[in-house]
């Protein structure tokens, strides 16, 4: 067991996580902006097969733990192991959903090609992408409802189909673990269903979904796992045992106060 | 002079064929490696990178003439600018990334600061060689009358290199200017990919230091991407036609300033990007601004034809009307239309035969006009039931919202709204208006 005398070599772990690592295994991950810290010490061990939530107020730093994760944003500290080894050599495991508002909309491709995107990993540098693998994109918007918008300039679709795009390009991935930030942002309700349909598939066959999420109301409809995030892991565990009124106020309500003096000391320190 | 053009033109004589490879190719480099400069939103970046080099240029031939040369070498000046756009490259990441300075102002400083100095040693070496270094001038404006046949193919080649290197990385070059972040979570070498391009870009600019000059080389990298942006919304054409433009300003200023060789280069070729940019920023066919204004015209001559057609229709199902006077102040009442809107739009269909007026009667539908004002006022009340049944919108909403996206419903929606209200059948819905609530559902 290759990954068992490597990981006791690195730090304790329980008989129970040696036998079968976490998907996602995050160690004292700290990072900081401008030597402002956004996460504190993040310990999290997320088992596999299940939909994750993330919620936290604004500026708890949901983005920012699936940016450290991914290696997007550098980290001050910390480890983060997918399945047992380092991120780093488990990207082909890893999709990605980014918020729909982080590009450029008016960028000149089509639905279709922005699928295809998913694919380049497999494809493979300065390959053209074959007609094999756009009928595979093609599969992939029809996943999500979109095959017959294909051709269109992405600029022309609607915000919930710009948000169905981007999943349709992270399933194409083929990923066994993804994050995605904020997919239910401004999207309408027949996109709102058909992305509920997506985490429920991906669910049955065996993959992790970490999703950033603002909606209190439907936590315990579409997750099973619940990470309660305000600079720190407030709680982190299935939702029948997080969700619980003294979490939301230690999430929610009013920021630690130690904590915040702690953080302006430390942001004026660096100006 | 006629005769002189038509040699230059036709490419008659083999000096100025070479150096209109090396022009035309250099513009070809521009306007593919622009489209992604574009794109990634670095034109400012490209622009300082340029003028940083002009020490580089100077410092090149100081150095040389101290080695005991002549410093008029390309190779050797290029490789000179190359250094200091590089350095100054680094110094506005630099500075953009320890400081908390914006980039836009590492950008104004550098810019600057590196032009500045390049302008002092350039005065030094005036003073100090006379008119032999003299030409060192046409690297600010450019002068490809001055070129020399083996420079111009150094440049041709050299930029052809360029453009198979952007060609061959195409795919990658469009992922990660359009989502950097989700290139890098996919495991692509982002920093190095954007690293790439900015070195390509600043090729370009060294490459076009004799032709353009320093001052406007900017321009072969923005304007032809952003010229092409208006005909296309395909990033493949729009390389192609950028590529196109590009070659096309290469031609022109290579000719123009072959027959006047006292006008520069680089202000010819530029004239002529600015040219092309002009027509496509008018005449583009995928954003241009005729046509957009045409688009968005001809929708409000659709939105106020069908709008006068469902309100004729609907002044007929209330009935008691029976002057072409009232009728227009119904009309003009219940869509608060001005006596002028109201006289253009019903102009507009009496044109086109859909309505026609006997002397002293009100307006009548034609057979066209009334199947025609059938259709719009059937579509419109569909639409409303829709919304109201399916959307949650307040019945007060639900006309603005009817009245401005019925204009747009192709016949797919249409078939698609019958399908989801099957009560209705063919028939026309009720208003839900209680104002021409009378005898609604009368197939007139």
């Amino acid at each position: 067991m290759e990954v068992q005398t490597t990981s006791v070599n690195n730090r304790d772990l329980g008989p129970e996580s040696a036998s079968a690592p976490p998907a996602l295994h995050v160690r004292d991950l700290t990072v900081a902006y401008h030597r402002k810290p956004v996460l504190w010490d993040v310990d999290l061990d997320v088992p596999r097969s299940l939909v994750a939530g993330i919620v936290g107020p604004n500026g708890a730093g949901k983005s920012t733990l699936i940016k450290a994760v991914l290696d997007l944003v550098p980290h001050a500290s910390g480890v983060v192991e997918i399945f047992g080894k380092p991120y780093r050599r488990q990207r082909r495991m890893v999709g990605y959903v980014p918020q729909r508002e982080s590009v450029d909309w008016d960028y000149p491709i089509t639905a279709l090609e922005l699928v295809a995107m998913g694919l380049y990993r497999q494809i493979g540098w300065c390959k053209p992408v074959s007609a094999r693998h756009r009928r595979r994109a093609l599969e992939g918007l029809d996943e999500v409802g979109m095959a017959d918008l294909a051709q269109r300039q992405i600029s022309r679709l609607s915000g919930g189909q710009q948000q169905r795009i981007f999943l349709a390009r992270a399933l194409v991935q083929d990923a066994d673990v993804y994050f995605m930030d904020e997919p239910f942002a401004g999207v309408d309700a027949s996109t709102e269903k058909a992305i509920i349909a997506i985490l429920q598939r991906l669910r049955e066959q065996g993959k992790t979904v970490f999703v950033v999420h603002h909606d209190l109301e439907t936590v315990h409809e579409y997750f099973d796992y619940l990470i309660m995030l305000n600079m720190r892991v407030v709680a982190a565990g299935p939702v029948a045992e997080v969700f619980t009124p003294q979490n939301l106020k230690w999430t929610y309500g009013g920021r630690l106060t130690l904590l915040d003096r702690a953080v302006d000391a430390i942001g004026q320190g660096s100006r | 002079m006629l005769a002189q053009l038509l040699r230059v033109l036709s490419l008659a004589d083999y000096n100025t064929r070479v150096v209109m490879f090396g022009t035309m190719t250099l513009g070809i480099a521009g306007g593919v490696v622009g489209v992604f400069l574009l794109l990634r939103r670095r034109a400012l970046l490209a622009d300082a990178v340029s003028h940083a080099a002009l020490p580089g240029v100077a410092g090149a031939f100081l150095l040389a003439v101290a080695a005991g040369g002549s410093g008029r070498s390309l190779p050797l000046l290029m490789l000179g600018a190359l250094a200091s756009g590089l350095l100054g490259m680094a110094c506005v990441m630099f500075i953009s990334r320890f400081t908390r300075l914006s980039q836009d102002a590492a950008l104004g400083i550098v810019l600057s600061v590196f032009f500045g100095f390049g302008a002092a040693l350039l005065g030094i070496i005036q003073k100090m060689r006379g008119a032999q270094a003299a030409g060192l001038d046409s690297f600010i404006y450019g002068k490809t009358a001055s070129m020399i046949r083996s420079d111009a193919l150094l440049i041709g080649i050299a930029a052809l290199i360029v453009i198979l290197l952007t060609a061959s990385l195409f795919k990658e070059f469009r992922l990660y200017t359009f989502d950097a972040d989700f290139a890098a979570g996919d495991g692509w070498p982002v920093h190095r990919l954007d690293l790439l391009l900015m070195t390509l870009v600043v090729a370009v600019t060294i490459l076009g230091l004799q032709a353009v000059g320093i001052i406007l080389i900017i321009a072969i990298l923005i304007v032809p991407p952003a010229s092409a942006r208006f005909w296309t919304d395909s990033l493949r054409l729009m390389v192609l036609l950028s590529a196109l433009i590009g070659a096309l300003g290469g031609y022109f200023g290579t000719a123009i300033s072959a027959i006047a060789p006292r006008l520069p280069a680089g202000a010819v070729i530029v004239t002529v990007l600015g040219a092309a940019f002009l027509l496509s920023m008018l005449f583009g066919s995928s954003r241009g601004v005729i046509h957009l204004a045409l688009q968005s015209r001809a929708l409000k001559r659709k939105t106020l034809r069908q709008n006068l057609l469902r309100a004729l229709f609907e002044c007929e199902e209330a009935g008691a009307l029976h002057s072409e006077q009232q009728q227009l102040e119904y009309l003009s009442r219940i869509r608060g239309w001005s006596r002028r809107e109201l006289r253009k739009a019903i102009g507009m269909l009496a044109r086109s035969g859909l309505i026609y007026r006997v002397p002293g009667c009100p307006w009548q539908f034609s057979e066209n006009g009334r199947t025609e004002a059938m259709r719009v006022t059937r579509n419109h009340r569909l639409w409303e039931v829709y919304l109201l049944e399916h959307a949650d919108v307040a019945t007060a909403h639900v006309d603005q919202g009817a009245d401005f996206i019925e204009h747009v419903l192709g016949d797919a929606i249409v078939a698609e709204l019958e399908a989801s209200l099957p009560r209705f059948g063919r028939a026309l819905p009720q208003s839900i208006h209680s104002l021409t609530r009378s005898n609604g559902g009368s197939d007139g």
